[in-house]
C-alpha cells in the first residue's frame, strides 16, 4: 500500500521524463509516413491508415480478446520463467562449482533459437495453449537465470559475514541481503525477457494456434492485408510499452530508491 | 562433594591457531575476556588480529585450540561500517533484532531509541547509508551491534577512519554501555593511545604466524584516565621492549643513539 502511494507521488515527475520518448516516437512516425508515401499503401500503408485500421479493429471488438489471449500466454510464460530462472539462478550462483557447470549450459540455452523450441513444443504439446506458453518459458528462462546467477556471484563476502555475525536466518538472508542485491541484476534481465516473451508468443501463435495476435497476423497475411498486419503489430508494441513503462519501470524506481542518494 | 560453581568467561581462547591453506595466520594464542572488561589486541597489520576476532565471533573454526564462549549473544563491529545500502539507517540498526524475532514495532522503537542515544536524529534514521557521512555510518554500525544487547562485543578497528572529536565521543558512549551492561569487549586497534584509553588489558600480537608477544594490564579506573595520564602511559607503553619488538621498532637505546647522531650531523 505504502509502495503504491509512493509510486503515485512520483508519477508527475515520472511522466515529465516521458517527453523525450514521445518526441522519438513522433520522429519514427514521420519517417514511416515518408516511406509510405514513397511506396504506396499496398507495400507500406502510412501511420494514419494503420491507426485507422487499428481503431476499426478495436471498435469491432475483434482486437481486445486476441490481445488478451496473447498477453496471457506471454505473461504466463514470463511468470514461470521468472520464478524458475530466479530460483535456479540463485542456487547455481551460490556455489562456485554449480556456477562453473551452469555457464556453458547457459551459453547453449541462450543460443538456442526459439523456433527450434517451438518445433519441439508442437511435437510435445500439439496446437493448444501449452505450446506458446512453453516456448515463451524456455526462451525467457535462460535470460532470467543468467541475471540471477550473475547477481548471486557478485554478492560480496562482506555481506555473508555480516549475516553470519548477526545470526540471520535463511528467510531474512533472502529478504534483507540476497534479493535486494540480486534485484539490480534481475530488473534488466526481466525487461529483456519481457521483450523476448512478446516476440516469441507471436511467433508461436502464428505457426500453431487459432487465436491470439499471431493467428490474427497469419490471417491478415493470407488476405494480403498489410494495413491490418501493421495494426496488429502496433497494438502489440503499444501493449509492450505499457507494461514496461507502466509497470516495470515505476516498480524498479521504487525498489531501487536507495540508489538515488548515491548518484 | 560440594558443587563448584564456575562462571564461564564470556570469551576464553586456549592455544588457538588457524591455518589458511599451508600458511598459519595465528598460532598458540590464549586469552580470556571477563565480563565488563575490555581487552585490546594490539599489533602490526597482517599479524592475524582479525583472524583471532573472527575465531572469537565464531565466524571461522580454528584449526587447533579451543574456543569457549560463555556469552549468550555476541555482536561484531567490522572495520568498515558494512551497512546494507538498501535499508534505512533505522532498518540497519534493527537487523540483529529482526534476526532474533523481535516484532516490527518494537524493533523500530528500540532502533530509534538507540540511534538517538548515539546522536542520530529522526531524519538521519530515515536516510539510506549513502546519504550519511562516514561518522554517521560508524554510529549506525555501532548501534546495530549494541541493539542486540550483546554480552560479548567484538570490535575490529571500528574507529580507525574517524576524526578525533568523533572518536572521543564514541569512546565515551562505548565505555558507558560496557560499564552499564557488563559487556565483555575484545578490541582490535593499531592505535596505542586508543588501547590505553579503553582497555583493561593490552595483549600484544605479532610475528608470523601471529602469536601473543606479551600482555600489559592497565589497572587505573576509567574515570581517572585523564589526558595527562593517557599521554604518559602511552609513552611508557611505547618504550616497553615487548611493544617495540612486536612492531619491529629498533630498541630505545639504538633509537636514541640515531637521533643523537642525526642531531650531530646537522
Amino acid at each position: 500500500m505504502q509502495l503504491l502511494l509512493s509510486i503515485l507521488r512520483g508519477l508527475p515527475a515520472y511522466l515529465w521524463t516521458g517527453w523525450g520518448a514521445v518526441a522519438s516516437l513522433a520522429l519514427l512516425c514521420a519517417l514511416w509516413a515518408a516511406l509510405a508515401s514513397l511506396y504506396g499503401p499496398l507495400i507500406l500503408p502510412g501511420p494514419r491508415e494503420t491507426f485507422a485500421t487499428l481503431h476499426a479493429l478495436w471498435q469491432s471488438g475483434q482486437m481486445g480478446p486476441e490481445l488478451w489471449v496473447s498477453a496471457q500466454r506471454a505473461l504466463a510464460g514470463l511468470g514461470l520463467a521468472l520464478a524458475a530462472g530466479t530460483v535456479i539462478g540463485l542456487l547455481a550462483g551460490r556455489f562456485m562449482t554449480t556456477a562453473v557447470i551452469a555457464r556453458p549450459l547457459l551459453t547453449l540455452l541462450l543460443g538456442m533459437p526459439p523456433i527450434a523450441w517451438l518445433v519441439l513444443a508442437m511435437l510435445w504439446f500439439g496446437t493448444g495453449h501449452a505450446t506458446p506458453v512453453f516456448t515463451v518459458f524456455v526462451a525467457a528462462c535462460p535470460i532470467v537465470f543468467a541475471g540471477a546467477l550473475q547477481g548471486m556471484r557478485t554478492l560480496e563476502q562482506h555481506y555473508r559475514e555480516l549475516a553470519d555475525a548477526y545470526a540471520l536466518g535463511l528467510a531474512q538472508r533472502m529478504t534483507d541481503i540476497v534479493l535486494p542485491h540480486v534485484a539490480a541484476y534481475l530488473f534488466p534481465a526481466t525487461v529483456t525477457a519481457l521483450g523476448t516473451a512478446w516476440k516469441v508468443v507471436v511467433m508461436a501463435e502464428l505457426l500453431t494456434t487459432v487465436d491470439g495476435v499471431g493467428a490474427a497476423l497469419a490471417s491478415a497475411r493470407t488476405q494480403l492485408d498489410t494495413a491490418g498486419s501493421l495494426a496488429w503489430i502496433g497494438a502489440l508494441l503499444a501493449l509492450l510499452l505499457l507494461i514496461e513503462y507502466g509497470v516495470l519501470e515505476p516498480l524498479k524506481r521504487e525498489v531501487e530508491r536507495w540508489r538515488e542518494a548515491a548518484a | 562433594m560440594s558443587a563448584v560453581i564456575t562462571v564461564a568467561a564470556p570469551l576464553d581462547l586456549q592455544g588457538v591457531g588457524h591455518r589458511f591453506g599451508p600458511a598459519w595466520a595465528v598460532r598458540g594464542v590464549s586469552l580470556s575476556v571477563a565480563a565488563g572488561a575490555v581487552v585490546a589486541l594490539v599489533g602490526p597489520s597482517g599479524c592475524g588480529k582479525s583472524t583471532l576476532l573472527r575465531i572469537a565471533a565464531g565466524l571461522i573454526e580454528p584449526t587447533e585450540g579451543r574456543v569457549r564462549r560463555g556469552a549468550q549473544r555476541s555482536a561484531l563491529v567490522f572495520q568498515q561500517p558494512r551497512l546494507l545500502p538498501w535499508h534505512t539507517a533505522a532498518a540497519n540498526i534493527a537487523l540483529g533484532l529482526k534476526a532474533r524475532g523481535v516484532p516490527g514495532a518494537a524493533r523500530a522503537a528500540q532502533a530509534a531509541e538507540l540511534g538517538r542515544r548515539l546522536g542520530l536524529t529522526e531524519d538521519d534514521l530515515r536516510k539510506f547509508p549513502h546519504a550519511l557521512s562516514g561518522g554517521m555510518q560508524s554510529r549506525v554500525a555501532l548501534a546495530r551491534a549494541l541493539a542486540v544487547a550483546p554480552d560479548l562485543l567484538l570490535l575490529d578497528e571500528p574507529f580507525a577512519a574517524l576524526d578525533i572529536g568523533l572518536k572521543l565521543e564514541l569512546y565515551a558512549l562505548l565505555r558507558e554501555r560496557i560499564d552499564a551492561q557488563g559487556i565483555a569487549a575484545l578490541l582490535i586497534t593499531h592505535d596505542l593511545m586508543e588501547a590505553v584509553r579503553l582497555a583493561d588489558r593490552i595483549v600484544l600480537v605479532g610475528g608470523a604466524p601471529g602469536r601473543a608477544m606479551g600482555a600489559l594490564p592497565l589497572d587505573r579506573p576509567h574515570a581517572a584516565r585523564d589526558d595527562g595520564w593517557l599521554f604518559a602511559t602511552t609513552a611508557e607503553v611505547m618504550a616497553q621492549p615487548a611493544v617495540r619488538r612486536t612492531f619491529g621498532l629498533p630498541s630505545p637505546t639504538t633509537a636514541a643513539r640515531r637521533t643523537a647522531q642525526a642531531g650531530a650531523a646537522r
